[in-house]
């Protein structure tokens, strides 16, 4: 079975704790709070102002330059302030609160069921239609798609590879979509393919999850094009570099764009809300959540309005009582939240609650020079150099062992035996090389 | 909401099991059945040796961490532990206590406390200590007691090596050797080197619990394997067997449990290779034509200085440095 | 006794040998160097701090020695006076500065800014603030783990265990400007140093709207103006929901500390005013 060459680790992937329970619609908040930076790039320009009503669906940000994104309301009701608000991470981030009267959605969104299979749109509408309806990356990293999907001159998209890895512990939302939405996602996957003028389609899964792998394979049957690949469980499967390497064999060079290799990486739940946006008008407003936790009364897999205040995820599911820690998004890369009160964005594929016993790190020991995190490192790097030439503030000698090329999935801080926190130190390394070297790149 | 605090750490939230108390926890496991065998044959005074060995490591590291570093003692990592298992298996089972507690200070107040602690050392520990007795003290060092069945006196290489130089052909020099024998323990030499069937049963649950990766000791023993059967070949009267060569002396001890040695030994797997060959290499010169009837301990602490200069020019390999199709 | 004889000879020999060589070879690579840069070098305090711009003290010295013109550089270590030797000795017009000190604008301490959760990552003010706004509401001010006083090179700065904030020991601190640097919260601040160690200055970089920074903090700036009217000098200046001190025109009048309706204001080494009126009194909001 495929997987990608080098390094890896092998987490426990406590997926049964959701896995069995169907994509929930979960009520819609009294008020929403919605963000203007939702995705990579620069932040969306509000184009409605304290006290204008709204539907849902109904723009209300547009995309503040090529790399930006839509926004669209997700909720019909008031505007009740323009202004900064505090992020999960107690950040203050412009942002739209509406307060929620009604569920009344704009026109032109097709709201039934049916499945719409036909594509009749020409590669440029549908990127188009992706850029207008707000779709970014829904795997965590919220690039937006359109500009994925925008092929640079002189470069060729050869395949397509959807991203069905969730490799991320915890995590079943890809994975419900996936059993749930099958035929959808397949045709959003087809319709992406059009959009780039390709006629492969790679679906990468891991074999943890074999009735998904079952179910798409029996459903991909009538689509020549189609082509699911089980991969062997490790993390980080889903890293578009290393999936991209255990699907089609190929290495993206340190620096370079997946697209370098001939491939774009889309996830399910992008694949997904392509088909909505596409198929059906209906641009990305609500997204699928996984609450979860060993502890939790009931884990659950939540169809939530952007917006929707992670406290009201968390009292839905169980409630705070013995949690010391809250997630948004996966254990390995999700980021810790500070202010509960803050929205789920088109980026959260989670929100997991871990007990106060297992939030606490272990206390830092000495490096024994063990090589746990050489081994594990899945670019090659040697985490235990960087992490002490950061802290000697040794810059040149950080681009020189390719800190740039660190993707920060945790395998090293994972695997040290002295519990360093390898990574906390790489992060700072990398971003101070990585602004450098774009100071130096400006300079010439 | 706000009566509990939050934890705010960066990603990752999980952490495997690695561990340096467990994986320090996995060698002395795998130490276990030399241990046993060496009791076998020496009797009590083995055990009396190694014990005492290793509360002398311990209280050296304390004492250091306590009243001269004054930092929190470490102790708990196991570590002071198994280089006082290791330096007691490199010791006679006759060795007076004495000597046995300079070799401790040597052991962790010079070759690991110097250079600031677990991790930061530049030579093994148990090794510099076995050395340093070994020019110190080579009378103690080189007596070894009765033991039940086997030879007594010298080791079987210290053995063959004064036989050959008077010139004894090898055939008859064999005829003193029974290596079935000698596998199990029924030979003469340091506690921890006797049996090498209970040194590689060790072996494989370090291998099982991934606490060490096979490719120094497979290198090592390789190489060893390798030289002697070419200088075998050649002339088969005037060298021993590969077999004999790795079955006597310290050559599975030192290359499964010294020349592994996490802060030692080199970072990538390439590195490892080359570290391992070179052991192999010195050990195999230092016995052959060396003036030392083993050369394991000489090889391995050589191969520790290089250590720095391997891991300087041997890289892992980086994902994407192959060119793809 | 020949063979001692042959032995004395050998390692003479080969000592004289050796000799030559490296003279030989010192020569050729020798390196042509103004003298008086080593001796301006042995002038400065060789801190090698990189307060004055340079890495070490020797690119001072170097720059100190080739530049005719040395006003734009200075060395705050040794201040005024060790200038105007080094100056005196090369023969050039002595760089004249204010002397400084390091000023830490945060009164945030555990009593007055309660923390609402628990940072738990590699202990830096980096690793933290490029994760998150802080352990407490506000998320502008000091995250208390010290950068700032690891980076110092004179022992002048250091962690008070009870507030959680540092503290500058202004006999030690040279102005060096390296904790100015450390800091990502831009917290530190190098203030003009007045005479008896007297100094005022507003305690808080908290740029959120008052009521925001009232909520999270007890002596947060909450920029409602006060002081800048009260000001007869026009020191005082109201930016973002932040008051700031000008130190080049503030008199030390003293008159803002007392309008202060959060204490966010701080004075240190005044004279006890006549009506006992400490900072604290101004729990009262």
């Amino acid at each position: 079975m495929k997987t990608f060459p080098i390094g890896g680790i092998h987490p426990s992937d406590c997926k049964e704790y959701s896995k069995g329970a169907k994509i929930e619609r979960f009520p819609v908040p009294a008020t929403v709070t919605i963000p203007l930076s939702q995705h990579i790039g620069a932040p969306a320009v509000a184009c409605v102002a304290k006290g204008d009503k709204v539907l849902v669906g109904q723009i209300i940000a547009t995309a503040g330059g090529f790399v930006s994104s839509n926004i669209h309301s997700s909720v019909s009701g008031t505007v009740v302030a323009v202004e900064p608000k505090a992020d999960a991470q107690g950040n203050m981030k412009p942002s739209i609160t509406i307060a929620v009267e009604g569920d009344e959605w704009a026109e032109g969104i097709d709201r039934t069921d049916t499945v719409v299979k036909a594509i009749n749109m020409s590669p440029k509408e549908i990127v188009d239609k992706i850029a207008a309806m707000g779709i970014v990356g829904m795997g965590g990293a919220t690039f937006p798609t359109h500009v994925k999907l925008s092929v640079p001159d002189g470069k060729k998209a050869e395949c397509l590879i959807i991203n069905a890895v969730e490799c991320e512990p915890y995590l079943t939302a890809d994975y419900r979509v996936m059993l749930e939405q099958g035929e959808r996602l397949l045709i959003g996957a087809r319709i992406l393919a059009k959009a780039i003028g390709v006629d492969k389609i790679y679906i990468g899964i891991e074999n943890n999850k074999p009735d998904a792998i079952a179910h798409l394979t029996k459903l991909a049957g009538a689509y020549l094009e189609i082509e699911i690949v089980p991969l062997k469980m490790r993390y980080p499967q889903g890293g578009e570099k290393q999936l991209i390497a255990a699907v089609t064999g190929r290495e993206v060079p340190s620096g370079k764009l997946p697209i370098d290799v001939g491939a774009v990486v889309q996830n399910v739940g992008t694949a997904l809300a392509v088909y909505e946006a596409v198929a059906k008008n209906k641009p990305l407003i609500e997204r699928v959540v996984t609450v979860t936790g060993s502890t939790l009364a009931s884990p659950k897999n939540l169809l939530v309005r952007i917006g929707t205040p992670m406290s009201a995820l968390v009292e839905y599911s169980g409630g705070i009582d013995g949690i010391g820690k809250v997630i948004a998004g996966g254990p390995m890369m999700g980021r810790a939240v500070s202010n509960l009160d803050a929205p789920v964005t088109k980026g959260t594929s989670g929100v997991l609650l871990m007990p106060t016993q297992e939030s606490l790190r272990k206390a830092e020991g000495s490096c024994i020079r063990c090589a746990k995190c050489v081994e594990a490192c899945p670019m090659g790097l040697e985490p235990y150099l960087l992490s002490a030439l950061t802290q000697q503030n040794d810059y040149d000698q950080l681009e020189a062992h390719y800190i740039a090329d660190c993707i920060e999935c945790g395998c090293c801080t994972f695997s040290c035996p002295s519990y360093l926190p390898l990574l906390d130190w790489v992060r700072i390394g990398k971003a101070e090389v990585m602004k450098r070297m774009r100071e130096r790149s400006q300079k010439k | 909401m706000e009566s509990q605090k939050l934890v705010i750490s960066p990603a990752p939230h999980v952490h495997g099991s690695n561990d340096t108390r467990r994986m320090m926890g996995d060698v002395l496991i795998a130490l276990l059945p030399a241990l046993v065998v060496s009791v076998l044959v020496y009797g009590l005074q083995a055990f009396v040796v190694v014990a005492f060995s290793v509360a002398c490591c311990v209280l050296v590291e304390w004492f250091v961490q306590k009243f001269i570093f004054k930092r929190p003692s470490t102790l708990g990592d196991l570590s002071a532990i198994v280089t006082g298992v290791l330096l007691g298996f490199n010791l006679p089972a006759n060795m007076p206590l004495g000597l046995i507690a300079i070799g401790a200070v040597v052991a962790i107040g010079v070759a690991k406390m110097t250079y600031g602690g677990l991790g930061k050392n530049l030579f093994n520990p148990a090794l510099v200590a076995r050395v340093f007795l070994l020019v110190a003290f080579p009378v103690a060092m080189t007596t070894f007691p009765e033991a039940t069945g086997a030879v007594s006196g010298a080791t079987p290489l210290a053995l063959a090596k004064e036989s050959l130089k008077a010139g004894v052909p090898v055939g008859e020099v064999m005829q003193s050797v029974d290596l079935a024998s000698m596998s199990l323990g029924m030979k003469s030499g340091s506690l921890g080197e006797i049996s090498v069937v209970a040194l590689l049963i060790g072996f494989g649950w370090l291998l099982v619990r991934r606490v060490i990766s096979w490719h120094i000791p497979v290198c090592v023993l390789g190489t060893m394997a390798l030289f002697s059967s070419i200088t075998w070949l050649c002339a088969p009267e005037e060298y021993m067997s590969p077999l004999f060569h790795l079955l006597s002396g310290g050559a599975v001890l030192g290359a499964v449990y010294m020349a592994t040695d996490y802060v030692t030994s080199p970072m990538t797997k390439k590195g490892m290779v080359v570290y391992g060959v070179g052991i192999g290499l010195i050990t195999m010169l230092i016995r052959l034509w060396g003036p030392y009837p083993e050369g394991m301990s000489f090889a391995i602490l050589i191969m520790n200085s290089v250590v720095p200069l391997i891991d300087k020019y041997i890289r892992p390999r980086r994902f994407g440095s192959v060119k793809s199709k | 006794m020949g063979s001692l004889i042959t032995t004395v000879l050998v390692v003479s020999g080969l000592g004289a040998l050796l000799a030559l060589l490296l003279y030989l070879i010192a020569k050729k690579f020798n390196v042509e160097e103004d003298p008086r840069i080593d001796q301006v070098e042995k002038m400065l305090p060789g801190a090698n701090c990189g307060g004055c711009g340079f890495a070490g003290c020797r690119g001072m010295s170097e720059a100190l020695v080739k530049r005719d013109d040395i006003s734009s550089l200075y060395c705050p270590v040794g201040g005024a006076e060790c200038m105007k030797s080094v100056a005196s000795f090369l023969g050039k017009a002595a760089p004249e500065r204010e002397p400084m000190v390091a000023v830490v604008r945060c009164a945030g301490s555990c009593a007055n800014r309660p923390k609402t959760n628990q940072f738990d990552g590699a202990k830096s003010c980096l690793v933290a603030s490029s994760l998150y706004a802080g352990e407490t509401g506000c998320s502008f001010g000091c995250l208390g783990l010290g950068d700032c006083a690891a980076k110092c090179e004179f022992d002048a700065l250091h962690i008070n265990p009870e507030t959680g904030l540092p503290e500058v020991d202004e006999e030690k601190c040279t102005a060096c400007g390296a904790c100015v640097k450390a800091c990502p919260k831009m917290i530190i601040e190098l203030r003009k140093k007045a005479p008896k160690g007297r100094k005022i200055y507003v305690s808080c970089v908290n740029k959120a709207k008052g009521a925001v920074a009232r909520k999270a903090c007890k002596v947060a700036c909450i920029g409602c103006g006060k002081c800048a009217k009260v000001c007869p000098f026009e020191a005082i200046t109201v930016e973002n929901n932040l008051a700031y001190i000008d130190f080049t025109k503030c008199k030390m009048c003293r008159k803002c500390v007392v309008e202060c309706p959060m204490g966010a204001i701080v004075e240190f080494g005044f004279p006890p005013r006549k009506v006992v009126e400490e900072p604290q009194s101004a729990k009262t909001e």
